[in-house]
């Protein structure tokens, strides 16, 4: 590829702003395409909840303590529920899968020859997917919280709603960087399923989608005093699940929910970095034939 | 049915072929599938360091409860394995119009739609529950009496069919739409009723649901009956699980026989 032609890019801010919009309305018409998959994809979303509070609650009832790391089996279904909803922001179904095929068929090229940032427009897709999500899932989500209001504690103050509304935006930026930068390793690989599926047992198991992060704090690490739940923490992902559910019910306060959040943005900056140069090293070294 | 026998051994082979071709992927596939197993065990471990049982008088206490895990996973490696990679293909058939090329050949469409390809790594987590269930087992006070031993095997391949069942229904509804990409995860949630044992689903939520999930959509019946039959003592009662997993196995197979026919019969070409 030319160096004019991977240079081409919109010319002035507004047509900038103008491609974007552009990008996210089509965006948004192909996600409506498929209407009933997609209703169904995210009513079901609700399924895995539902066994995991029959399974703690089966559990509080067969122990006598009342609290399990700092959890009663109230917290920990409202946490279960919190953590659909952040998961609402970070997940990205198909992004890395996405990327890396569009690399191997080599749909990838137009981008290198149209006047379309790649990364921009996989951002406008991912910003479509999730306002089309939000819009069917407000009413279920609305629904399923206000059923279990009791499990939850008093709303929190004003300052820690904000830092939950700021926690769920960046995990929304985290969750995305760090599958593009995962489906850019096709530049490389061709095929990163296994990888991706690798990524996703990680992250499944350390965002704290699983259990709270709080369980791993008697797991020790071989180092004095620190605690499993020590290093999870300063890796980005519980940043996609925990995090914003630990600030809601009051985990997370005070200095402490100033650093992390500064953790949080610090990851942010470097997987955003880690993708633009995945993607710019990326395209340096492929190579495509034909129409 | 030897000549669908001899087609099936023929699907096997040439896909034995091809993940022995790529062995690196094979086995790195394998792993990933044991480390996703592996995880959901060190969970429960995790959760056995802050209670003595799952439920309270339930009697599934850690080792009955990891029968009950391992049992889970041999009935699922096998639909993971036989069944699964297929009818996740037909969801781009169905959209493509690769439906087709299926329909006009001489044989019955669900054989082709549901077993044409087997995805051999999966039985890795089988073989892991071989092995867990005979640890479990070994520790347990009770020793399963000769009965448990021999219904064991009925029930598990009955467990194996019920989820046969539903993924054949799963698939028909694939047609019906057009497009279903989210087969894969309405599996793996529906599934997850399945993974724990039916007694946590009580109270006024709980009590409705596990009889929606026994009786309407037989999910609770999968691994339930046959790990209760090999974990739990064996007694009078026993056998009513036994004869509800037999008539929900028979039924799930004749239901999702009728409803798939229904759905290709509305199949409309997309290709040209």
């Amino acid at each position: 590829m030319s160096d004019a032609l991977l240079a081409a890019r919109p010319a002035g801010p507004l047509q900038g702003l103008r491609t974007w919009w552009t990008m996210l309305k089509i965006c948004l018409e192909e996600r409506l395409v498929y209407r009933g998959d997609f209703v169904l994809g995210t009513l079901m979303r609700f399924l895995p909840i539902v066994t995991q509070v029959f399974l703690w609650t089966a559990v509080f009832g067969a122990t006598s303590r009342g609290d399990i790391a700092g959890y009663t089996r109230n917290d920990i279904v409202a946490y279960y529920l919190l953590t659909m909803l952040t998961r609402a922001f970070s997940s990205m179904p198909g992004l890395a899968g996405g990327i890396a095929r569009s690399v191997r068929d080599g749909s990838v090229k137009k981008f290198l020859i149209q006047p379309v940032d790649y990364v921009s427009f996989l951002l406008a897709a991912r910003v479509a997917h999730k306002l089309v999500y939000y819009a069917v899932a407000t009413i279920p989500f609305a629904l399923v919280f206000f059923l279990c209001r009791s499990y939850f504690p008093p709303i929190p103050d004003a300052t820690t709603i904000a830092a939950f509304l700021l926690s769920l935006a960046l995990s929304f930026l985290l969750g995305f960087f760090m599958e593009a930068t995962l489906g850019m390793l096709g530049f490389w690989f061709m095929e990163v399923s296994s990888i991706v599926f690798g990524y996703m047992l990680v992250q499944y198991l350390l965002s704290g989608h699983m259990f709270p992060i709080d369980l791993l704090r008697t797991v020790p690490t071989g180092l004095s005093g620190v605690s499993l739940a020590d290093v999870v923490h300063w890796l980005p992902f519980e940043y996609t699940a925990y995090f914003s559910s630990a600030i809601w019910l009051g985990k997370v306060q005070g200095a402490a929910l100033v650093n992390a959040l500064l953790i949080e943005a610090g990851w942010v900056v470097v997987m955003a970095v880690a993708c633009r140069v995945a993607w710019w090293r990326g395209t340096r070294r492929y190579s495509a034939f034909g129409g | 049915m030897g000549r669908y026998l001899a087609i099936f051994l023929t699907f096997a082979r040439a896909c034995l072929v091809r993940d022995m071709t790529f062995r690196a992927n094979f086995i790195l596939e394998c792993l990933t599938s044991l480390g996703w197993m592996s995880m959901n065990l060190a969970f429960y471990l995790l959760v056995f360091t802050y209670t003595s049982e799952i439920g309270k008088g339930t009697g599934w206490s850690k080792e009955p409860f990891f029968a009950f895990v391992a049992t889970g996973l041999i009935i699922n490696s096998v639909v993971q394995a036989f069944f699964m990679p297929s009818a996740e293909e037909l969801t781009e058939m169905v959209r493509t119009g690769g439906l087709d090329a299926v329909l006009v050949q001489p044989l019955d469409a669900q054989f082709l739609l549901s077993m044409h390809r087997v995805d051999f790594s999966s039985l890795a987590n089988g073989a892991v529950g071989v092995g867990l269930l005979a640890w479990a087992l070994g520790r347990m006070d009770h020793a399963p009496p000769a009965v448990a031993w021999l219904l064991y095997p009925l029930l598990v391949l009955c467990g194996v069919a019920i989820l046969y069942g539903l993924v054949i229904m799963l698939a028909a509804a694939t047609i019906l739409m057009g497009r279903n990409q989210s087969l894969y995860d309405f599996w793996f949630y529906l599934t997850n009723f399945s993974r724990y044992p039916a007694e946590i689903y009580s109270g006024p939520w709980g009590g409705p649901l596990r009889m929606i999930c026994t009786f309407v959509i037989p999910i609770l019946l999968v691994v339930n009956v046959p790990a209760r039959v090999i974990a739990q003592p064996f007694t009078g009662e026993s056998w009513i699980g036994v004869v509800a997993a037999v008539v929900a196995a028979i039924a799930s197979l004749v239901v999702s026989r009728i409803v798939f026919q229904r759905a290709l019969a509305r199949y409309r070409s997309a290709s040209s």
